[in-house]
């Protein structure tokens, strides 16, 4: 590429170097290039600009200060109809990330168990596995997100099946699960954020936790370190579980921590706290469909650690156990992480389908009702698009940030 | 000889009353361990563990056939009334009826039915033509139609003038007339230095002007002279499994050779470029594709010129083409970089310019170890095109939407579903299958 | 590369069918068909039959309005759209007529930048409930999971009526009716509340219609009708005055059947100028002097319509209710036509 001639012979700057001359070409190939891009995206911008004039549109987001006037069922925040379509978006926002955040967490361990399982020895295991992975990958999500949620609508019992029927803490039925919910009867009240309101019960509890954490991290290092100066390791077991429980317990009595069992009420079960039949719905659904691409990883990852690393462990002597913790795993990690990473980021982006079975995620309510009511396709779908970029992004970055400290030196 | 010796040493004793004359026969291995019952025991119940499991697995195997079995076999395929409830006063379970009265429908959407051999043409050309880029040992000739299917295909399901698509298929031959036949004239007016570059440009400026000023009147001209046309048939009335083959097959053909574009850009050590290339891959593979399709359907009419409208479908495909060419840019990318780095120093130390070594070096070879990556990315993208949905095109689960708005269907769920998730399996699973067999047989081609 | 050509192709093709401009009459004229959009399926008011055929009240608008403008029902170019897409179609061109029960609203009808030329389904909401419930007033419903079809006026209405009543609901939002009903008849909602048209529709749809009941309270007035883009006033006129024809044509007693014989005989000043025999009404908003006759001719009056795809006759089994004549003590009111 840097072909290096010398200086031209006295000959003096020419037009035409810049396209002959190699090191001009890649100067002019770039100014070229920014200018038919700048051309073109500037193309773009003034047409949209014309039509919207042509169409009497403009292009503002005051609208998100509107009131929304719809009800949305699962909300992580306070909101009612007349709160703002901001706050609607907001709300949607907070669902996508939950269902994100727990599908992920679920389609791993499906994911795992399968990938584990498809290379098991037992016949009709592996069997089923397959069965399991191939019909999940060959079907379209959108198909599974709808025939799953039939199924739970279907199969599980309506809330008013369980009339004059003992329910347990957990309820499940066809509009969704109902768990216990924790309640305090001499609470310490909630803070208001501004955009919402956080109970200082349970900023107490989890600033408890990490300080019970820390301090049990902390009673273990010095154990480490009086292990490592005398070769005796104190038996601090006690201490350290005692430093994350003791607070929490105190603090639980002091408060008059108690549940909140879910009862049927009328139409429906009243207390405890719950998730909707979509929601339930589209978790298994997303962690079925995405489980199986991880299952796949997975196996590729296992199958790609060549078998002479555990006969070279095994000939030193290493137990069964250590082989796979300490040889295999962080060997099939490396192959295994990237694209399960990826697998995260699709997942992310399919929770956008929640829409066709009502799950007001970002999509639903921002790209859904808000864009439906007040007609501004342009805005709600740039903040849409912007949303769903800087998640994806955020992912990408822990991914290569990962990448970058596995990746194998290379001497 | 210590043997011979032993004979002569009994031979000389007193005479024996059995000498073995040969190999006692194997006695067959104890039935535990052998056939179907070691195999049973091996695979099914080698410990506490497995015994669990498999008891588990078969325990729902059986619950999903009781459940399903019944189901399946008292079905209904074609009762007197053809509506939900002749199906149920006949059997209780399965309606089938639906699938066999609306088959074609899921098929080919609303296609004229008198036209259906058309689509059904223009898939197998798709297959000749996919024959010789999937398989290396196709006569080659074949590529002639490989380059040509997609204006055949164009021609053949949308109808019209085959002018239309001819006079289209000129451009190339306009802009190869300037370069070759006008390259000289060009040369002698701009003079030496710039001779090659203005006539680049005069090229791609003579194929614009052709498309954009002369294509209008010459197609006209040419069907006023020999109108050879197929009946026209809309856009509108394409459906079905038809209009998910169409949109995948567009968005991977399209992608593929902005795809590279992509992937040579991004892989660039120029800076603006390299720049542009990362920015639009990751945008566009860090949204979903519905919201892709929302922008198709209501926004990318206002990105363009005031006054010009072009049809929905016309527009998804330009989306989905987009959403794509970002996967197949990492696909190719991923090509590349697999490519030793021997390869990139042979082609310098040869000499050959970026252009050359990527024409002859590096694509063929990535573009080959990418085929199979390719083909799942089809297998995504047509599972993806079961969005259309959400934007009113009537895909197969947009159409089971609106068999069901049928006074005589309305009601019938899992058949519907059943039938649209059986079809996609049929068909994305022989393709994966395909891709394996491929990677397998590239994979030993490089070893 | 060779795809770059095949999209340049639609393209130019695709360019060269249809242009957006002021004047429709004259585009759809040219183009030779109308360019319709209507739901992607709701029984009764426009579905695709097993020929693939659009069928329903809505889409024998669009039928009138071709036979009208281009003397053949059959040339529409039927659009589906989504509660989505159906704004944006109609405001970019794609669609000539939003003819897909789309309500009435001062927001759609001034801020969005369209017209409506009439109404042809005086609808409101309701709710249906299970017997079983032993619900008799939506007023009962409090605390109640309500299945709603999104992407219409319904949730607002919805949620206005809970609120005014001060009660609690939780609200399933459903894009599609066949999965809203689904989600219903599985109980995973207490009651199902859409256009009450469409609850009918639904309701005759079930294994036992009789096990079901819709509640008296109807929360909204949904008047639905055709929606053209504002500006256009030649085309809006066009589509106003073919569903006027409709109605009036039932005003008359003209019919499908006698609409040769009126045309030939009747002394009714009225029905003659309807029919184009006195007077040149047609050339007025540009067509011919025949065009309700031909409307007439081929979709049969508006009672017709209704009865065809809606009446008690069929399986929806509305009854006429406010969408009556005005002399029968409804709503329908065509304007005279002198």
């Amino acid at each position: 590429m840097t072909v290096t001639s010398g200086p031209p012979a006295a000959e003096g700057f020419r037009l035409s170097q810049l396209i002959y001359d190699t090191r001009y070409r890649s100067t002019t190939i770039q100014v070229v290039a920014l200018f038919a891009f700048m051309l073109g995206v500037g193309w773009l911008i003034s047409n949209a600009a014309q039509n919207l004039a042509a169409l009497g549109k403009d292009f503002n987001f005051s609208f998100l200060w509107n009131t929304a006037g719809y009800d949305v069922n699962q909300r992580l925040l306070e909101y009612s109809s007349q709160s703002t379509h901001g706050r609607a978006a907001v709300l949607g926002i907070l669902n996508t990330l939950v269902l994100a955040v727990v599908g992920c967490a679920t389609a791993t361990v499906l994911g795992v168990l399968a990938g584990v399982a498809r290379l098991s020895k037992n016949w009709i295991v592996a069997k089923l596995m397959s069965v399991y992975v191939e019909a999940f990958r060959n079907v379209p999500l959108l198909i599974w997100i709808i025939i799953v949620v039939a199924v739970v609508n279907e199969s599980l019992p309506a809330p008013r099946d369980f009339r004059d029927v003992e329910t347990g803490a957990i309820v499940l039925t066809n509009r969704g699960a109902y768990f216990p919910e924790p309640l305090f009867s001499r609470g310490l009240g909630d803070v208001d954020l501004g955009l919402f309101k956080v109970s200082l019960d349970f900023l107490a509890v989890v600033a408890l936790l990490v300080g019970g954490f820390y301090a049990s991290g902390r009673i273990g290092r010095a154990a480490d370190a009086k292990q490592a100066a005398t070769g005796v390791r104190p038996n601090v077991l006690w201490f350290r579980l005692s430093a994350v429980l003791l607070p929490l317990i105190a603090f639980l009595v002091a408060t008059g921590f108690h549940l909140g069992y879910p009862e049927l009420k009328g139409f429906n079960f009243a207390g405890g706290t719950y998730v909707r039949d979509s929601f339930l719905g589209l978790w298994i659904a997303l962690s079925l469909y995405t489980g199986a691409f991880i299952a796949e990883s997975v196996r590729a990852g296992i199958l790609a650690v060549s078998k002479g690393q555990t006969e070279a462990a095994f000939a030193l002597g290493i137990r069964p156990s250590q082989t796979m913790n300490l040889v295999i795993l962080p060997q099939a990690l490396r192959v295994i992480v990237p694209p399960l990473i990826s697998q995260y980021l699709n997942l992310t982006k399919n929770t956008s389908l929640a829409i066709a079975v009502g799950y007001m995620d970002a999509t639903g309510t921002l790209g859904g009702i808000t864009l439906n009511q007040t007609g501004r396709e342009m805005e709600t779908l740039l903040l849409l698009m912007g949303f769903y970029l800087v998640i994806s992004l955020t992912i990408s970055f822990v991914m290569n940030l990962y990448n970058e400290r596995i990746k194998l030196r290379e001497r | 000889m210590s043997e011979t010796h032993a004979e002569t040493a009994f031979a000389r004793k007193a005479p024996v009353a059995f000498v073995a004359d040969g190999q006692i026969p194997a006695s067959p291995p104890p039935s535990t361990a052998v056939g179907p019952v070691k195999w049973v025991k091996d695979n099914l119940f080698p410990g506490p563990v497995n015994t669990i499991l498999t008891l588990a697995s078969l325990a729902f195997v059986a619950l999903l056939a009781y459940e399903i079995l019944p189901w399946l076999i008292d079905s209904s395929w074609a009762p007197a009334d053809m509506s939900l409830r002749g199906c149920r006063a006949e059997a209780s379970g399965a309606c089938f009826a639906v699938i066999n009265e609306r088959f074609y429908q899921f098929i080919f959407g609303f296609y004229p039915p008198e036209h259906y051999w058309r689509p059904t043409l223009a898939f197998i050309v798709v297959v000749v033509s996919l024959w010789p880029v999937l398989f290396p040992s196709a006569p080659r000739k074949l590529l002639i139609l490989s380059a040509l299917s997609p204006f055949i295909c164009y021609w053949l399901i949308w109808g019209g003038s085959i002018w239309g698509p001819v006079a289209v298929l000129a451009a190339p031959a306009v802009g190869w007339l300037i370069a070759a036949k006008g390259g000289g004239a060009i040369t002698k007016i701009v003079g030496e230095d710039f001779g090659p570059l203005a006539t680049i440009v005069a090229a791609v400026a003579g194929v614009a002007i052709w498309l954009l000023f002369f294509l209008g009147p010459v197609t006209g001209a040419l069907i006023s002279i020999a109108p050879l046309a197929l009946e026209e048939v809309a856009s509108n009335r394409l459906g079905g499994f038809m209009l998910s083959l169409i949109i995948g097959l567009v968005g991977i053909v399209g992608s593929l050779p902005l795809g590279i574009a992509l992937a040579l850009g991004r892989q660039s050590k120029l800076l603006i470029v390299k720049a542009i290339s990362v920015g639009f891959i990751e945008t566009m593979r860090g949204v979903p594709l519905i919201t892709l399709l929302f922008v198709a359907s209501t926004l990318l009419n206002y990105f363009m010129p005031p006054g010009s409208n072009f049809d929905l479908i016309l527009r998804v495909c330009i989306m989905v083409t987009l959403f794509a060419s970002a996967y197949m840019a990492e696909v190719i990318r991923g090509g590349i970089a697999a490519l030793p780095k021997g390869q990139y120093e042979a082609a310098d130390a040869m000499g050959l310019t970026y252009w050359q070594s990527m024409r002859f070096i590096i694509l063929p070879q990535a573009l080959k170890i990418s085929i199979p990556n390719i083909v799942s990315s089809f297998i995504g993208l047509f599972k993806d095109t079961t969005l259309v949905i959400v934007i009113g095109l009537l895909d197969p689960l947009g159409l089971s939407s609106a068999i069901r708005a049928d006074q005589a269907w309305n009601g019938i769920v899992w058949e519907l579903y059943g039938f649209i998730a059986l079809f996609f399996f049929i068909f994305c699973y022989g393709m994966s299958r395909y891709s394996q067999y491929l990677e397998r047989k590239l994979r030993t081609d490089h070893r | 590369m060779k795809s770059t050509y095949i999209l340049g192709a639609m393209a130019v093709a695709g360019l060269a069918a249809s242009a957006a401009s002021a004047a429709t009459l004259d585009d759809v004229k040219a183009a030779g068909t109308i360019k319709c959009g209507v739901s992607t399926g709701l029984a009764g008011f426009s579905n695709p039959d097993a020929a693939g055929k659009w069928e329903g009240f809505d889409v024998s608008v669009c039928r009138a309005l071709a036979a009208a403008v281009l003397g053949d029902a059959e040339k529409v170019t039927y659009v589906p759209t989504t509660g989505k897409t159906r704004f944006t179609a109609l405001a970019s061109g794609e669609v000539d007529i939003l003819a897909r029960n789309t309500t009435w609203t001062f927001s759609r009808d001034t801020d969005l930048g369209f017209d409506f030329v009439g109404v042809n389904y005086y609808d409101g909401q309701g709710f249906m409930v299970p017997k079983s419930l032993g619900v008799s007033s939506a007023k009962e419903l409090d605390g109640a999971t309500v299945c709603i079809q999104t992407g219409t006026t319904t949730e607002l209405n919805l949620a206005d009526f809970f609120r005014a009543n001060n009660m609690t609901y939780e609200p399933v939002p459903i894009e599609t009716n066949a999965e809203a009903q689904q989600k219903y008849l599985a109980n995973a909602c207490d009651a199902y509340t859409t256009d009450a048209s469409g609850l009918a529709a639904t309701r005759a749809t079930f294994e036992t219609p009789a096990d079901h009941i819709i509640l008296p309270e109807i929360i909204s007035k949904e008047p639905l009708g055709p929606v053209v883009r504002h500006g256009d006033n030649q085309w809006g006129d066009v589509a106003m005055w073919t569903l006027n024809a409709l109605i009036a044509a039932e005003e008359y007693g003209v019919t499908k059947a006698n609409v040769d014989d009126m045309k030939a005989n009747s002394n009714n000043p009225e029905v003659r100028r309807l029919l184009g025999v006195e007077g040149d009404l047609g050339a007025m908003i540009g067509l011919d002097s025949e065009f309700a006759y031909r409307a007439i001719k081929s979709e049969g009056n508006y009672g017709e319509i209704f009865d065809a795809f809606l009446g008690p006759n069929t399986a929806i089994g509305l009854e006429r209710g406010l969408n009556a004549q005005w002399t029968q003590g409804g709503l329908l009111y065509a304007p005279p036509f002198r």
